[in-house]
């Protein structure tokens, strides 16, 4: 049976999904929101919701991290920074040993002239910053521009404002395919029991991108990365920043297959301690790594030597959608006309979701676009096998 | 301190030392396997022969058991097993996982900085967790001296010690019983019995009680010990709240219509110093569902592992016995303890009276299940302030704002307001969570959102990282 039809189907109610259903619904369109889960729950609920310029070089994704971190605190100037949890946290980057200090330094100094705040903290510095950090540590750089949400929180926060604007968001109905016009255009969405008439797609699926885009006729080569976070026990706030150490920016952007592993660790307002993360290629496989956790938790003591005594309480996992440059794929593709993805922004997709939204919207009505699209443009990869 | 690791595979691991587990080891090393037995207790028994540190059921709480017969003949097993160095009392198991020799049961012993991880490996498991007590919340609930049915019992089991002087037992299903016994034979006072369900709930299922006799006369008893000791039993009868200037001091009661909802004008104050309250039971199915069970949702509302008829789980070489794949006591835990040992030792069940005894058990199970349900009234004493997780103060009308938020089950509940992320982790707080969740979004409750607790027990990040420093590299 059809549905109402709306100017914008976004197939998916994460972060990303969430952000295109806002600002296309505050350029004034029509927007549906399908999601096979609920709100969030996808890998948006298996985050940090850290909005990090600091772990990112000079570059198209500094540059889209930028204006999504603007957007953020615009979002929440306009209604509430509670209603995300948004908390001006501050990232704190520590070398481990004096070469790492050297690289670190010079990053930071590429990140300055890309319009990032960097401050060098000498060793003594640090523990300014971080009481409880570990002596001798060589020193390092400290971001007061990063922030952070409470990812699923957020997500359902800007899809509820989408809905105040007329949106309508529908949960437990997982997208199947999709109907076209005599001319190839999409028309309309299929889900397992009803049809979504619809003038433009948006494929917002996360991890799942690839499997949706190929439903929808338009593939994208997104992938997962599986990563672990350890939750501990709840404490007094003994960690104040986001701490961690400098060769995650080395992880982070490499193309090792293998497990990665480097501290990431933050206090939260709830008490605990989160600390991360891990990065490795292992399809979907939803197992437990004591490997991973025993890596996980040496690390952190090594820069925090008070954690050892604090318990881990649990852990999960989650899988960050990559592509193969570590880039998002967010445009139109051009092989399916009224198809356009939002999807792969690995481990920065909180972080990325307004400015994501923004461009979207700006692609859907001809505005002028918020950033330069083409770094991010879905045919790149398509292009390659031609 | 270093994890501690040896080479020996053993050809059955049993994590549990209740009536299942303890049936399952038994049986597996009478056919000659090499059996481990890995349990959190101190001494053997489980919830249910519970007992103090070294007595060996050989003093002080003996008057509070049953089965006593069964309970001797399964540690004189038990002692054989540890003789051959297969026993690890005080080992909380926090992982299971597998390398090339079959599973790697990772359990915790030792306190504070002396933790410890031990390495058990076997080529074949038998999961008999077992199960703590269900709870609703109601107004109050959070004060002190509300506790559960099943920590006073363990309280006066484990060390003699009764939870309070003037009690109130409430719930509903026949472990209230020998809770109220219990604490009047110990010496308190047992302001009454509060049975939610309807004395007649049984007599639908009259073959199913009648095949289990044993069970009934087990019931007689206490039935006996409380006309003793003059503690009233009140069926259709429920709490409403809980009250008291920071400590419980009053117990509010209802009556209930035939279902299950407050008779109006039937309200009663009665003082008290502990309630005891138990509505049922929830598995414990933290390892099965690490190693990927399949499960499904009983008929009192518990998710509960699928076994086959030889107690198999859905994963192969990984066997379930007792209340994780159904609530049913002690005799059927033991009876499906022992066809899961038989199994796992390699050996088919030949023995059909142990078959029959556990179908009559499971369907008595069911009868009690069907006669005592928890009243879905109890939702409607809720009041917006009443706290629906402990850990994490979270109100009924904060995860009502949930709701508003778009969530549509409990999982997305705890994501959006926080109820189950605590230190108990939704244990006590998911099933209510999920029915309640499920009762406003009109969509079926979902107790498998909430019951994936990768991290089975807690342990000190300093343990976990140990064997990290220790690896080379
Ligand atoms: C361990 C870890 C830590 C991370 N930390 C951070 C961090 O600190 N900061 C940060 O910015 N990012 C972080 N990330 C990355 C971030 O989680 C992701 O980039 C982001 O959540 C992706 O959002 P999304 O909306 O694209 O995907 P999702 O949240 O996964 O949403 C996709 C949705 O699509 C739905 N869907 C899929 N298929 C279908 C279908 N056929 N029909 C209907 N619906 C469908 C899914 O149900 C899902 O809800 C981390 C990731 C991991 C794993």
């Amino acid at each position: 049976m059809p549905e109402r039809g709306t100017d914008v189907v976004v197939v998916g109610a994460g972060i990303i999904g969430a952000a295109c259903a806002l600002y296309a619904a505050r350029a004034g369109l029509s927007v549906t929101v399908l999601d096979r889960g609920s709100v969030g729950a996808g890998t948006t609920s298996r985050c940090e919701g850290n909005i990090l310029v600091s772990d990112k070089g000079a570059g198209p994704e500094l540059d889209l991290a930028l204006a999504s971190r603007s957007l953020w605190l615009e979002l929440a100037a306009e209604y509430g920074a509670d209603r995300f949890e948004l908390e001006e946290k501050g990232g704190l980057v520590v070398a481990t040993g004096e070469a790492g200090m050297a690289s670190l330094r010079r990053f930071a100094v590429g990140q300055g002239a890309a319009g990032v705040t960097a401050e060098p903290v000498t060793p003594d510095g640090l523990r300014a910053h971080e009481p409880n950090l570990a002596s001798g540590l060589p020193g390092g750089v400290y971001y007061p521009q990063d922030l952070q949400v409470q990812p699923v929180l957020a997500a359902a926060s800007l899809l509820a404002a989408a809905r105040d604007l007329g949106a309508r968001v529908v949960t437990g109905t997982e997208v199947t395919g999709a109907a076209r016009g005599a001319d190839g255009r999409l028309t309309a969405v299929h889900t397992r029991d009803a049809t979504y008439p619809a003038g433009a797609v948006v494929n917002a699926a996360g991890t799942w991108g690839g499997d949706v885009g190929e439903r929808l006729g338009g593939s994208v080569p997104v992938l997962p990365r599986r990563g672990f976070i350890l939750v501990t026990e709840p404490l007094p706030r003994v960690i104040r920043h986001k701490v961690y150490s400098a060769d995650y920016v080395e992880n982070v952007a490499s193309d090792d297959a293998g497990l990665e592993t480097s501290a990431v660790i933050e206090g939260t307002r709830g008490g605990t301690v989160l600390i991360g993360a891990s990065r490795e290629r292992v399809g979907f496989d939803e197992t437990l790594s004591v490997e991973v956790l025993r890596r996980l938790a040496a690390q952190a003591i090594r820069l925090f030597p008070f954690l050892a005594d604090v318990r881990l309480m649990r852990s999960y996992r989650g899988f960050r959608p990559y592509c193969p440059d570590h880039l998002p794929v967010v445009g139109h593709d051009r092989r399916v006309q009224g198809l356009l993805h939002a999807c792969g922004h690995e481990g920065a997709g909180i972080g990325l979701a307004p400015a994501t939204g923004r461009l979207i919207a700006d692609l859907l009505t001809g505005a002028h676009p918020l950033v330069d699209p083409g770094p991010f443009d879905p045919m790149r990869f398509a292009m390659e096998d031609v | 301190m270093d994890t501690s690791r040896s080479d020996r595979v053993h050809d059955v691991v049993v994590i549990g030392g209740g009536p299942a587990g303890l049936a399952a080891a038994g049986r597996a090393a009478a056919l000659g396997a090499d059996v481990a037995v890995v349990d959190a207790a101190v001494m053997p028994g489980g919830q249910y022969w519970r007992q103090p540190a070294g007595d060996v059921l050989a003093g002080s709480v003996t008057h509070l058991h049953h089965g006593l017969s069964t309970y001797r003949a399964l540690t004189g097993q038990l002692a054989g097993i540890a003789a051959g160095g297969g026993y690890y009392p005080r080992h909380s198991v926090w992982t299971v996982g597998r390398d090339e020799s079959g599973f790697v049961v990772r359990a915790l012993t030792g306190t504070g900085a002396g933790e410890y991880e031990v390495e058990i490996r076997g080529r074949r498991l038998v999961l008999a967790p077992g199960a703590y007590d269900r709870q609703v919340p109601f107004p109050g609930w959070d004060l002190p001296g509300v506790m559960t049915a099943g920590g006073v019992q363990a309280l006066l089991k484990g060390h003699a010690v009764t939870a309070g002087q003037r009690v109130v037992v409430a719930g509903t299903g026949p472990f209230l019983l020998p809770v109220a016994a219990g604490l009047a034979e110990s010496g308190a006072t047992v302001v009454g019995v509060l049975e939610a369900a309807s004395p007649l709930a049984w007599a639908r299922h009259a073959g199913a009680v009648l095949r289990n006799v044993g069970k009934l006369g087990e019931g007689a008893g206490y039935a006996r010990a409380l006309a003793r000791h003059r503690v009233p039993v009140r069926t259709r009868t429920a709490v409403l709240e809980a009250s008291g200037d920071g400590v419980l001091e009053r117990v509010t009661t209802v009556r209930l219509d035939r279902h299950g909802r407050a008779l109006p004008g039937t309200r009663t104050t009665v003082e008290a110093d502990t309630l005891a309250v138990g509505w049922g039971f929830t598995p414990q199915l933290e390892l099965p569902l690490a190693l990927g069970c399949a499960t499904r949702v009983d008929v009192d509302g518990s998710l509960v592992c699928v076994v086959d008829d030889e107690q198999r789980s859905s994963v192969a070489d990984v066997f379930i016995a007792g209340e994780a794949c159904g609530v049913g006591g002690a005799d059927l835990a033991v009876t499906e303890g022992e066809i899961a040992g038989t199994v796992a030792a390699g050996a088919a069940v030949t023995d059909r009276r142990l078959l029959r005894r556990r179908a009559a058990l499971r369907r008595f199970a069911v009868a009690m299940h069907a006669a005592h349900p928890v009243p879905s009234a109890w939702m409607e004493r809720l009041t917006d302030a009443t706290v629906l997780c402990r850990c994490e103060e979270v109100t009924v009308g904060r995860a009502r704002e949930a709701l508003l938020l778009g969530a549509d089950d409990a999982r997305s509940a705890k994501l959006l307001t926080r109820p189950g992320m605590g230190w108990c982790q939704g244990r006590v707080c998911g099933y209510a969570t999920s029915c309640l969740m499920s009762a406003w979004s009109g969509r079926p409750a979902s107790p498998a959102s909430m019951a994936a607790r990768p991290v089975a027990a807690p342990l000190r990040l300093g343990t976990l990282a140990a064997a990290d420093d220790r690896a080379p590299g």
